[in-house]
């Protein structure tokens, strides 16, 4: 234990820790007009640590910090990505939070906290380091639910994922204890040595694998741990609803990764069952739900658990093939979910939430652009190519059927057919529907204008070419 | 090179994104600068590669560019094969879409007139146009510069689907909708032969690269031999025969022609662009790209002749008894492109494809004349209200004349060389034994003396005798502008001497030996390259060829045309008495119509009939959906039950979710463990 720890390999949590600090420090005595300095240092801040993460990360293979740290192309990708969508958030919520009278620095303060802790979540090479991120993130996550204190629905939404989060917290915590008692480590590679024992770690391990399993699923929102979802997606303002819809889906990819691959990986023909039940749940229930909601920001949260399900058929796969098409769905995913989010708040003006589909009535004919955009998202979220969705989805299913699963891809395929009906109803109220005749002219910043048609543009030149992106996900995996 | 290559195409797309997107913004004086300048850019840089490929170095140019998808080893990409013929493609449907391009700003000056008062569809409809003109030219490029079938099959489709919009244009008219629909079903018809063409290259060739599948009819792919509705057949004249049915569609052959006279109904530079120059001879370059497979396939080359003879003649004989001065050039279309397809069907494909590009001139010529003279008659297309137009118009009625001479197959007119050459080599495949050339070649034959006949009707009924039309039109009859007349200029001159010019190199020579195979048992055009003397006296031949008596044969009916409309109107009346059965059977056009609207359409609204209130309304919607979205529905609702709100039965979710797993897994771990 006297290593000396390899500080250059954590260069992007150091750069993220101290720059927090100044950005706390720097809005104290020059909060400037409207926290300006505050939001591009922040801003700032994410780019440098995206940058860095993969420099520091991509191609490696090294554990250091006595085995707790990790460094490779996984977590080089993974935190690039979470970067690049916190990046994206707060570009969107700093026009929405002004309208709102609820710019303040913390918003962009407790952002970045949760992203050093999906970092460090991402880099975890130990049970311990891997609880410590996912409750920084978590931590900053019901504070970011709870943002605006004077909303009541975002109060009872930040208690009811604060107690629901601290019951899995507990759950997976319980868990750990009782695989730490069955392999005596909570170092990753010693667990998994342990699991590849001839009695792979006896009906301790059972138990503690079912309880970190249940853990994992919270996280995700996988059906039946889902509950906290659509509340949150409603209840929190917007911008916070953008916020845990998007990074925390890419860093939940982590999660499951280090502790399911990673750690539990000997033991992957024991959860694949789980998987295989949570991914069927979510599908059906997520879709099933989807259908018949009316408030936009409602559905797109259960339209998140039936793409969770989508994740969870691809680990269910459980060949690096598999891990790497879920990698590549989630971060497409994000980055789409976020273009929706961002349609939603570019609606939404002072005094006004628009939250019910038919707010988003004629929006072809009020403006051409960002109708557009919203096609764009919904085809992608639906599958229909040459979006990115349907690259993302076409990738997880291949996985599936290679792993022999093949009834999985024909139900996940039903369910995004079923899918299909709540996306396209958007979409007729967006292209087909009058607009309300008071309905006044949009008013967004040049900055958020801009940020949705480029958001937009990713999302379908993803899928035209998806090479790239493909190829780090596959690389990340040690697949050529 | 490469960027040139993708400026071609890209240049006009561009332009149709400017023009389309943002046509409001631009204003109509930037849109159609805007749409010319990105046609021009693509027309300089086609006659760059011309340069190159025409008088230089003949390596094609063949890459791809961009994979969009692999699946179980067909790759589907974007990928361009220039040689000489994609090359001369390029350059006459860039040209031709510039002149088009020019032309359009006088056509369509006046253009609001033709849409109601405050109508929303005719507010920017003039920068509309443009970006479907140039979106039409980035469609017709992606074809012709295709390396294979999937990029041949996107540009095939979007040509269509421009064509559809363009016919469709005035869409507050019923008759321009009717005939955008029929365009659109009737290319359905032939497009599903094309897709099963593909797939067939795709099952037996191995791959939709176009480089790739040459290689394996080289190899003997296309012998494979097949049972199909209890006949034997090789794969090579099944994928030929499908692919044909598609060429048929696009290229408008009998009994898929019924589309393109209707087309008319769209603005007239449309008409010269889309309808007579390019997108009808896609056809005709799809069967002359694969060359190779037709060379092959000895059954397919009978249909194509027997097709392209039919449609030579017969649509030719409608073109006589039409009054609209449009449809008249477009049975006319109809004939030439039976020509070109003859001659595809004979293996004289340099011939077919030269044709193809004299066409383009003389008949993009005319018809900007028909729409030069229809500007000045404000809108009116009847040929009973015109005549005595020559005062009125020189400088249509001398570029007129001159595109239906070269048209009629006058000697030393662009085109005599290309459609002479047809009847040569249809003659020889006769000889040969080819089955079906017998007929085509009576066809062909006949047919100069019909186009002749149709040509000079419409020249002498427009031009020439009284003047039919009324009085305050007649005040207001004035040559068009500069940007009407000058394309005409532009465009008369290749229609007189193209042919003269590259006769030699392109037909008789080898020019397009890298880009067209024919067999090695039969090979026409060499058979008239040995008497081949330079074209000058390969015109004066044409006086004494008792052989191939083509040019008494047009100006027979360039007398007819004239006994009959200037010199004895009387006998006209008589004429149309005696042969009264015959004309109203051209007048119905075979009732080729009749069959199509109350047979397969009336059919197919009964059967969707039968289908929908049967199946669709009872089974399908009262069973299958609406029973589906009601239990869907009950479900919905009683998980929602569960979403109460309430902490507690959320944490009981979970706690139940959990138990559930540890029974089954705890419990069935226990087994596995102990043993």
């Amino acid at each position: 234990m006297t290593e000396m720890p390899a500080f250059s390999l954590a260069v992007p949590e150091i750069w993220l820790l101290s720059m927090a600090c100044v950005v706390l420090v720097v809005d104290l005595f020059f909060p400037g007009r409207e926290h300006a300095p505050a939001f591009y240092l922040s801003q700032l801040t994410l780019v440098g640590a995206g940058w860095l993460a993969l420099d520091a990360h991509w191609g490696m293979d090294e554990v250091t910090f006595s085995g707790t740290y990790i460094a490779d192309s996984l977590s080089g990708l993974l935190k690039a990505s979470v970067a690049g969508l916190a990046f994206v958030v707060f570009g969107y919520a700093r026009d929405y939070l002004r309208q709102f009278d609820l710019l303040q620095s913390e918003f962009f303060l407790i952002g970045l906290f949760a992203v050093l802790g999906m970092f460090v979540m991402a880099s975890a090479h130990n049970m311990l380091s891997l609880y410590l991120g996912l409750e920084l993130l978590s931590l900053s996550l019901y504070t970011l639910v709870a943002y605006d204190r004077d909303s009541w629905r975002g109060s009872e939404a930040a208690m009811k994922y604060f107690v629901l989060g601290a019951l899995s917290s507990g759950m997976m915590l319980y868990g750990m204890s009782m695989i730490y008692g069955a392999s005596g480590s909570l170092d990753l590679a010693e667990i998994a040595a342990a699991a590849a024992a001839p009695d792979q770690g006896g009906v301790l391990m059972a138990f503690g694998l079912v309880f970190v399993f249940v853990g994992v699923a919270f996280k995700f929102g996988a059906v039946p741990f889902h509950m906290w979802i659509p509340d949150v997606y409603q209840g929190a303002s917007t911008p916070s609803a953008l916020f845990v819809a998007t990074a925390p889906k890419v860093a939940a990819i982590a999660l499951f990764i280090r502790l399911m691959e990673g750690g539990l990986g000997n033991l992957f023909s024991h959860w694949q069952d789980m998987a295989i039940i949570l991914a069927v749940a979510s599908l059906v229930v997520g879709n099933l739900m989807a259908l018949v909601q009316t408030n936009i920001k409602r559905l797109l949260g259960y339209s998140a658990i039936s793409h969770i399900g989508f994740l969870f058929v691809g680990f269910a796969a459980g060949s690096p093939e598999g891990y790497a098409a879920v990698t590549f769905y989630a971060i497409t995913y994000a980055i789409t979910t976020a273009a929706a989010f961002g349609v939603v708040m570019l609606l939404s003006r002072r005094g006004f939430e628009a939250e019910s589909i038919d707010d988003m009535r004629g929006l072809m004919q009020r403006h051409g652009g960002f109708a557009v955009v919203m096609i764009i998202v919904m085809f992608s979220l639906t599958g229909i190519p040459p979006t990115v969705g349907f690259y993302a989805k076409w990738l997880v299913l291949q996985a599936a059927i290679n792993a022999g699963l093949v009834w999985l891809a024909v139900v996940a395929v039903f369910a995004a057919v079923v899918g299909a009906f709540y996306y396209l109803r958007i979409l007729k109220a967006v292209c087909f529907d009058s607009p309300d005749e008071q309905t006044p002219a949009l008013q967004a910043t040049a900055s958020m204008r801009v940020l949705l048609a480029v958001n937009g543009a990713v999302v379908l030149a993803a899928g035209i070419f998806p090479d790239t992106l493909v190829a780090a996900c596959r690389a990340a995996f040690g697949l050529a | 090179m490469d960027i040139v290559y993708l400026l071609i195409p890209l240049a006009p797309l561009l332009g149709a994104i400017a023009t389309g997107l943002f046509g409001g913004r631009l204003g109509w004086r930037l849109a159609h600068r805007v749409a010319i300048g990105a046609v021009a850019i693509a027309t300089v840089l086609s006659f760059v590669v011309l340069w190159v490929h025409g008088l230089g170095d003949p390596a094609p140019y063949n890459k791809t560019l961009y994979q969009w998808l692999s699946i179980a080893g067909v790759d589907l990409e974007i990928g361009f094969l220039v040689d000489r013929l994609s090359a001369m493609m390029m350059a006459v449907v860039t040209f031709v879409s510039l002149m088009v391009h020019i032309y359009t700003i006088g056509y369509m000056a006046d253009d609001h007139h033709n849409w109601p008062e405050g109508s929303g569809a005719g507010k920017n409809a003039y920068q509309r146009f443009f970006a479907y003109i140039n979106l039409f030219t980035f469609a017709m490029l992606m074809l012709v510069m295709a390396n294979n079938f999937l990029q041949l099959f996107f540009g095939w489709e979007a040509v269509g689907l421009v064509s559809y919009l363009l016919i469709g244009f005035w869409l507050n008219r019923p008759t321009a909708i009717f005939a955008n629909l029929k365009a659109f079903l009737v290319n359905r018809v032939g497009d599903l032969g094309f897709l099963l063409g593909i797939g067939t290259v795709l099952a037996y060739f191995g791959s939709l690269d176009y480089a790739a599948v040459f290689e394996s009819i080289e190899a003997g792919g296309g012998e494979a031999t097949l049972t199909l509705f209890g006949t034997e057949m090789t794969a090579a004249t099944l994928a030929a025969v499908l692919l044909f049915v598609g060429a048929m569609g696009k290229s408008a052959q009998v009994p898929l022609h019924v589309w393109l006279p209707d087309s008319m109904e769209g603005p007239t530079p449309i008409s010269a662009l889309i309808h007579a120059a390019t997108m009808v001879t896609a056809g005709i370059f799809l069967v002359a790209r694969m060359s190779p497979l037709y060379e092959l396939s000895t059954p397919a080359q009978s249909l194509i002749l027997v097709i392209g003879g039919i449609t030579a003649l017969f649509m030719g004989l409608v073109g006589l008894v039409q009054n609209d001065i449009k449809r008249v050039i477009a049975y006319s279309t109809l004939s030439q492109l039976g020509y070109m397809f003859v001659a595809l069907g004979a293996s004289a494909h340099a011939a077919g494809v030269y044709h193809l590009m004299t066409h383009a001139f003389f008949k993009a010529l005319l018809f900007l004349g028909a729409g030069s003279v229809i500007i000045a008659l404000h809108h009116r297309q009847d040929m009973r209200e015109m005549g005595g137009l020559r005062r009125y118009l020189p400088v249509t009625y001398w570029t007129m004349l001159i595109g239906s001479l070269a048209l009629i197959g006058t000697p030393f007119f662009a085109g005599f060389y290309s459609k002479d050459v047809i009847i040569e080599a249809v003659g020889l495949a006769a000889e040969h034994g080819r089955p079906g050339a017998g007929f085509a070649w009576f066809c062909v034959l006949a047919g100069v003396f019909v186009t002749a006949a149709y040509s000079f009707r419409l020249f002498f009924l427009v031009f020439h005798g009284q003047e039919r039309m009324d009085a305050h039109t007649r005040e207001h009859l004035h040559e068009p502008g500069w940007v009407v007349t000058v394309p005409l200029v532009l465009l008369a001159i290749p229609s007189a001497l193209i042919g003269l010019v590259t006769v030699g190199p392109m037909v008789m020579g080898d020019w397009f030996a890298g880009s067209l195979t024919v067999g090695e048992q039969f090979q026409p055009l060499h058979h008239i390259a040995e008497h081949y003397h330079g074209p000058v006296s390969f015109a004066v031949h044409a006086f004494y060829n008792w052989g191939n008596p083509a040019f008494y044969l047009a100006a027979a009916g360039v007398f007819v045309a004239w006994l009959l409309y200037i010199r004895r109107p009387e006998w006209l009346v008589l004429v149309r008495e005696r042969l009264s059965w015959p004309r109203l059977v051209l007048e119905y056009k075979y009732g080729f119509d009749e069959m199509y609207t109350g047979g397969f359409a009336a059919g197919g609204r009964g059967v969707g009939r039968a289908l929908w209130r049967g199946a669709d309304g009872w089974l399908i919607d009262g069973i299958l959906v609406n029973g589906t979205a009601r239990t869907v529905g009950r479900i919905a609702a009683g998980i929602r039950g569960v979403q109460s709100g309430y902490l507690f039965h959320y944490a009981f979710a979970m706690i139940l979710g959990l138990l559930v797993l540890l029974t089954l897994f705890v419990g069935g771990w226990q087994g596995w463990w102990q043993a």
